[in-house]
């Protein structure tokens, strides 16, 4: 074992070490920026990962994408509409759904972790290890040119639903919306105003 | 060389998979949800990722899989945070228990 493969062995236990401590912090987080900031670091450990595992374009899409965007859509929707001390007390005192929690993540990490030490993986026959960006534009403009296509379709869609659900409905800017009292006695002045 | 063995990534993306699920049972608001699903998706990325660099004869098909994930939790996300919005704006809480009322 040469000097540069003991530091990439190290470089690929810091990033599993970011990925746990990442998503533990993510996970046992009182206040809700702690644990999108959580988030951020796990995203980027699967970033490392994703390097070791060939793909250096994922890698940087990863960083882009997930640590960029969707961290930053996440923090905007905290921000924006979040009530501090109520979820942070109630996050401490039910015990049920804490036990519920524990039960069904140990069962799930048993299961699977007995399929894969189990399984027998065989390699397929490799025709080329191409793992090169020209390679990938290729296989999307070709051979999976309906996955790419489907992906613009859905972010598109998303983009204008979530438009149209955060400004209140399709009939425009409702700044303050009516409560379900006030619903209820337009619904009951309408019945009275038909019959 | 324990990054060269594909049991290794596989058990990292068990260990994300149980911390999403735990993290989405045990949040007691709907972005902390959200935040559990993500690491859930980034499980699913990284086992795509490594069956695709150790068992697949293609390189090409994992990265197309791993980035349509990735397309898939953008979309989910924007989507998800403006329903919060909205939810917050009529129920005032993000308490998955306090919003119990649909209207048709």
């Amino acid at each position: 074992m040469t000097f540069y493969q003991i530091i990439a062995e190290g470089l690929f236990f810091a990033f599993i070490i970011l990925v746990i401590l990442g998503s533990l912090i993510t996970i046992r987080a009182k206040i809700l920026m702690q644990t999108v900031l959580g988030l951020a670091v796990a995203l980027l450990g699967v970033a490392g990962i994703y390097f070791y595992l060939g793909s250096m374009f994922l890698t940087l899409m990863q960083i882009l994408i997930y640590v960029g965007a969707i961290c930053i859509v996440l923090v905007f929707g905290i921000m924006v509409g979040y009530t501090p001390t109520e979820v942070a007390e109630k996050g401490i005192k039910d015990w049920r759904n804490k036990f519920l929690a524990v039960t069904s993540a140990v069962a799930a990490f048993l299961l699977i972790l007995a399929c894969v030490l189990k399984t027998d993986w065989i390699p397929a026959v490799a025709d080329d290890r191409n793992f090169s960006v020209a390679h990938l534009g290729e296989a999307f403009l070709y051979k999976y040119c309906l996955a790419f296509e489907l992906i613009s379709v859905i972010l598109l869609i998303a983009i204008v639903g979530s438009i149209i659900l955060a400004r209140g409905g399709a009939g425009g800017m409702i700044t303050d919306h009516p409560t379900v009292e006030e619903v209820d006695a337009v619904q009951e002045e309408k019945g009275e105003a038909s019959t | 060389m324990i990054s060269n063995h594909l049991n290794s990534y596989l058990i990292l993306a068990v260990f994300l998979l149980i911390a999403g699920i735990y993290g989405l049972i045990q949040h007691r608001s709907f972005i902390g949800m959200l935040v559990s699903t993500e690491l859930i998706l980034n499980g699913a990325g990284i086992n795509f990722m490594a069956f695709n660099r150790f068992l697949a004869p293609d390189p090409a098909v994992g990265q197309v899989i791993t980035l349509f994930i990735m397309g898939i939790a953008a979309a989910e996300a924007a989507i998800v945070v403006s329903f919060i919005l909205a939810v917050f704006r009529k129920y005032r809480s993000i308490d998955p228990d306090e919003v119990k009322e649909l209207h048709g």
